[in-house]
């Protein structure tokens, strides 16, 4: 019986006007790799957004691992920043355009989550980190900045990032439209060998196409 | 024979060196100490700034547009003459002049604050909330440390003018540099000699910090 990783239940989101999600319920299984695919525009990006709670439904249950977060009238004040931060930290999540923060250094990038977040010793967070550029094949550029890696590493290094937190999903949003297309390969294969050790990974994209080389 | 000719005579001022030199003494205290609380101001006001309760920020923005958008000077005059009416209270002219220029320039410091975490791009906060990251965890960690770089050459522009508008408060007797050249003018009847001084001793202390301001911000740009 396989166990639902990742369950959202009639999820209500509008941007003023904009309905964006409208009812929306999917369920996503331990260890499977979802596409969600779809034109831009059609909130493919919202709804990841909204699993990983950077934006705020306006309705709906959200449940990723053992955590579960209820929306609607009169709930939205009962989040306290304490919640969303416990909630997004067991979330991953790899973005289109890689945010990395430019002035920490690679391994500085990767440790943020275990030493700032978790409050993890120096040494302890060093060493999770070392371990995690390593898997991405990044272990020499641990004292690099951001801007002096390609797009292709970056990205390596965002998974990398979230990946230290040991989140029960790694959500990933568009993760190869900004990279030249000689470069998704390299990020293409990491995430598939995340997949491979049994991540459960919801993959928003415009086409089926990127998803097509794994 | 050009009988109109001036005859500058800078000699005499060197009799009047003590009484310059406690001027500028205090022109520079004055800078000094209404940067720092200045910098309060405005920190405090930049950062509250940027909250989404327009309750908070509504005070805030009139407090900073009132400074920014009327002149010093005016300022100066109503906190030394129209305030204590107002109040009913005396405000003597060292209190009125370190109040005014500190809100003055906070004023202009809390909106390159707020300018410079406004400018931190929003995937920054993204991506550290999406680790986890609290808001003031984000703030600390993440966003100020980018911000303040960016914040720092206005900031020097703003400090740098700032010891120019203390010149302002010699207008209600407090003894600056210029206060001081306006007395050492009624005793000698020389003004063009000592408001030449007044003005070579003013670009002699802000010359050189324009140009270390010059060089942070270089050093700066090459460190992006």
């Amino acid at each position: 019986m396989p166990e639902t990783m990742i369950d959202i239940a009639d999820l209500w989101k509008n941007f003023g006007a904009l309905a964006v999600l409208r009812g929306i319920s999917l369920r996503v299984e331990r260890g499977s790799v979802v596409a969600i695919i779809g034109p831009s525009g059609s909130g493919k990006s919202t709804l990841l957004r909204c699993v990983n709670l950077l934006e705020d439904p306006d309705r709906g249950r959200i449940r990723v691992g053992g955590r579960e977060m209820r929306f609607g009238a009169g709930l939205r004040s009962g989040h306290s920043d304490r919640e969303l931060s416990a909630f997004r930290a067991a979330t991953g999540m790899v973005f289109q355009h890689f945010n990395l923060f430019p002035h920490m250094t690679t391994i500085g990038n990767v440790m943020a989550g275990p030493s700032i977040v978790k409050r993890m010793a120096r040494r302890e967070a060093a060493e999770i980190a070392r371990a995690l550029l390593a898997k991405v094949g990044l272990a020499d550029k641990a004292d690099s900045y951001p801007s002096q890696l390609s797009g292709g590493q970056r990205q390596r290094v965002a998974i990398a990032r979230a990946l230290a937190m040991n989140p029960s999903v790694m959500l990933c949003d568009e993760v190869t439209s900004a990279l030249d297309p000689e470069l998704v390969g390299e990020v293409l294969g990491v995430i598939e060998q995340v997949a491979e050790e049994g991540m459960t990974i919801p993959f928003v994209g415009s086409s089926i196409s990127p998803l097509g080389t794994t | 024979m050009t009988g109109t000719r001036y005859a500058w005579d800078f000699s005499f001022l060197w009799s009047y060196r003590g009484l310059i030199l406690t001027g500028l003494g205090v022109t520079i205290a004055y800078t000094i100490g209404t940067i720092l609380l200045g910098l309060v101001v405005g920190l405090v006001t930049g950062l509250l700034r940027l909250s989404k309760n327009v309750l908070v920020t509504a005070p805030l923005v009139a407090y900073v547009e009132i400074f920014r958008c009327t002149p010093l000077l005016v300022q100066i005059v109503w906190f030394y003459y129209a305030l204590p009416v107002v109040l009913g209270i005396d405000i003597p002219a060292h209190v009125a002049a370190t109040l005014v220029l500190s809100l003055y320039t906070g004023a202009f410091y809390a909106e390159i604050i707020r300018g410079g975490v406004a400018s931190i791009e929003r995937g920054q906060w993204d991506a550290a909330r999406a680790i986890g990251m609290r808001r003031a965890q984000v703030m600390r960690h993440v966003v100020l440390p980018q911000a303040i770089k960016r914040m720092i050459p206005p900031f020097m522009n703003q400090s740098i003018i700032q010891l120019k508008n203390t010149s302002l408060v010699s207008t209600i007797a407090v003894a600056d540099l210029l206060y001081q050249g306006t007395i050492i003018t009624a005793a000698t009847y020389r003004p063009l000699e000592v408001y030449t001084m007044v003005a070579v001793i003013y670009f002699l202390v802000l010359f050189p910090l324009t140009l270390a301001a010059q060089h942070v911000e270089r050093r700066l740009a090459r460190s992006d």
